[in-house]
């Protein structure tokens, strides 16, 4: 938590970023060279099922398992080069400088152990501490994301809680460790949209109150632009426009445009929806 | 209140459904009334556990459980169904990854009804409604894993109506689809009905796709219908009940001030906030008290 000065220095720099899948049909390309930074700020990824932004997030924890293929000319993290990193060093970053919480918490905590061991267990992981020790930060972990009774909780099986305690139990166990940055992959999408809007909260504080850097990525367009700080929207594993959460409305790419122009509003008028021309020309060609 | 004014196509008097015996017993739906008139659209809106789907299921007689009292089109209905509910009623499910056979082709998924219903042309019933679904006749002979999800939904539609039903159940239709391919499947949604005269139902989370189809709508909450309104009272930003304006709130984006403000309702349809939030004896959410 020391040097987490201010600095002009982003805190990940990728630089023509290609996730590939060798098959029987040929190559599939999952990223075709995608580049942006981020620095102690909330960046939105946002894109439609097979845009490659899930892979991106997995991409930058190393994550991409077998056969799939993962280049970049950089792929920096604090002064870490993440593509020559060893194994062991791999280890270190992930939970503890590089996290990462995904969509569904039914399928990402373990079923036959408590959730507060599971959390304890991400600390300890980590740190050096004795058990007493850990199931005490973890139950202050448990408040913080603001679950009103952390005892009870801690002693809860996941089939025990509901999806939405579910979640701030992952976020929970993902921000105990004190990361740098948080990939947070459609974290709410399974949720009642209110019950997303105060997990959205809680992570929001946090990552405000800590100085971390966030990835959202998610496919909704609306929650990211009011949400984050600045939004990169990806097609076919191309970047097509990278812009201020704020400036969303007046986005200037067609993709975006028609993505904004296909949602169904509150006080529209009822009359067809316009409908998503895609543009071959985007599948070959990002910024 | 409603854009039509015809006679009921469908009439919900005090509905309840309640599921499991003692301490597993869960009262699923609650005392739910409402009329759709007919060539209607009518929304029921609320989030995981209000009863929305469950109401839905009791209509359409995959839920025997119920009681209260159901008509459509002046029949009155009992605990089964019969082969002619069917024809006149059909259900469209959310997941389209889950509701089709995936050994099937699409040819024999749309020729099952036809042999139940002993319909006569089924190759001309066929191509005729892929072709009012938007699929060509290429995409007869496919299997489900062969189609995107937006062409599976339509697959899906094309089952429904094939036995030129005059009443859609819509649950959640178009929730497991990318924004864009929602688009395309509202639009047909909405076209179907204009050519047809169609009777819609649609359930959803989704505010805003509820006010895109609907004429009027019903927000659940805890099993209980909280309030009723015309879609054009939702549009002027008029919904009384505290709760649907929370969900107005809540679909218009993220506002960390207005996250605050949300307040925890209750069982009790009607009632305010359960109030200071430390002063609730502590309880694990339980998927189990929720409902399925």
């Amino acid at each position: 938590m020391s040097d987490r000065a201010m600095s002009d220095k982003p805190l990940l720099a990728v630089e023509d970023l290609k996730v590939r899948f060798p098959t029987r049909k040929g190559v599939v390309e999952a990223v075709r060279g995608i580049s942006f930074s981020l620095g102690r700020e909330k960046l939105g990824i946002v894109g439609e099922s097979g845009s490659g932004k899930s892979m991106t997030g997995r991409a930058i924890l190393r994550l991409v398992s077998r056969p799939g293929i993962v280049t970049a000319k950089r792929m920096e993290f604090d002064g870490i080069d993440l593509q020559r990193a060893s194994e062991a060093q791999m280890r270190t970053i992930r939970g503890q400088r590089i996290s990462m919480v995904m969509q569904d918490p039914k399928f990402s905590l373990n079923p036959v152990m408590r959730v507060g061991e599971q959390i304890a267990e991400a600390y300890r992981t980590h740190q050096k501490v004795r058990p007493a020790e850990a199931k005490k930060r973890a139950l202050e972990m448990l408040a913080a994301v603001r679950i009103r009774d952390p005892e009870r909780v801690y002693r809860a099986y996941p089939h025990e809680v509901s999806g939405g305690m579910g979640q701030r139990i992952m976020i929970a166990m993902m921000l105990i460790p004190d990361p740098d940055l948080l990939i947070a992959d459609e974290p709410t999408s399974a949720l009642d949209v209110t019950v997303q809007l105060q997990v959205l909260a809680i992570l929001d504080d946090l990552v405000t109150q800590r100085g971390m850097g966030l990835i959202f990525i998610s496919h909704d367009l609306n929650l990211v632009a009011s949400f984050c700080d600045r939004v990169v929207i990806m097609y076919a594993g191309h970047i097509m426009e990278i812009c201020d959460a704020k400036n969303l409305a007046a986005a200037k790419h067609p993709y975006t445009r028609g993505l904004l122009n296909c949602l169904p509003k509150i006080d529209g008028d009822g009359g067809d929806l316009p409908v998503l021309r895609r543009d071959p020309a985007w599948m070959e060609q990002g910024i | 209140m409603s854009a039509h004014p015809g006679k009921a196509m469908i009439e919900v008097e005090k509905l309840n459904v309640i599921f499991g015996q003692s301490e597993d017993r869960v009262h699923a739906v609650r005392d739910v009334s409402f009329q759709v008139p007919e060539g209607a659209t009518f929304g029921l809106v609320g989030e995981s556990g209000s009863g929305k789907s469950t109401v839905l299921r009791a209509l359409s007689g995959l839920n025997p459980e119920w009681t209260g009292q159901m008509t459509v089109a002046g029949q009155t209905l009992g605990p089964k169904r019969d082969k002619a509910f069917y024809k006149l009623a059909q259900m469209v499910f959310q997941d389209p990854y889950g509701s089709l056979h995936p050994r099937h082709t699409v040819d024999r998924i749309l020729m099952e009804p036809l042999a139940i219903h002993r319909l006569d042309d089924p190759e001309n019933r066929i191509e005729r409604v892929l072709g009012e679904v938007g699929l060509g006749p290429d995409f007869r002979f496919r299997y489900p894993h062969q189609l995107s999800g937006g062409q599976r939904q339509r697959v899906a539609i094309a089952r429904a109506l094939i036995l030129e039903p005059r009443i859609l159940l819509l649950d959640e239709p178009t929730s497991a689809l990318d924004v864009s391919v929602q688009a395309e499947v509202l639009n047909l949604l909405q076209r179907l009905k204009k050519e047809r005269g169609l009777t819609y139902i649609l359930v959803s989370h989704d505010l805003s796709v509820v006010a895109h189809m609907c004429d009027d709508l019903a927000v659940m909450n805890h099993g209980a219908v909280v309030e009723e309104l015309a879609v054009a009272q939702l549009k002027r930003h008029e919904p009384k009940h505290p709760y649907t304006r929370q969900l107005m709130v809540a679909s218009l984006g993220y506002d960390r001030a207005a996250v605050d403000r949300f307040e925890d309702f209750g069982v009790e349809s009607g009632a305010p906030g359960r109030g200071d939030e430390t002063t609730l004896p502590p309880a694990v959410e339980s998927e189990h008290n929720r409902g399925p």
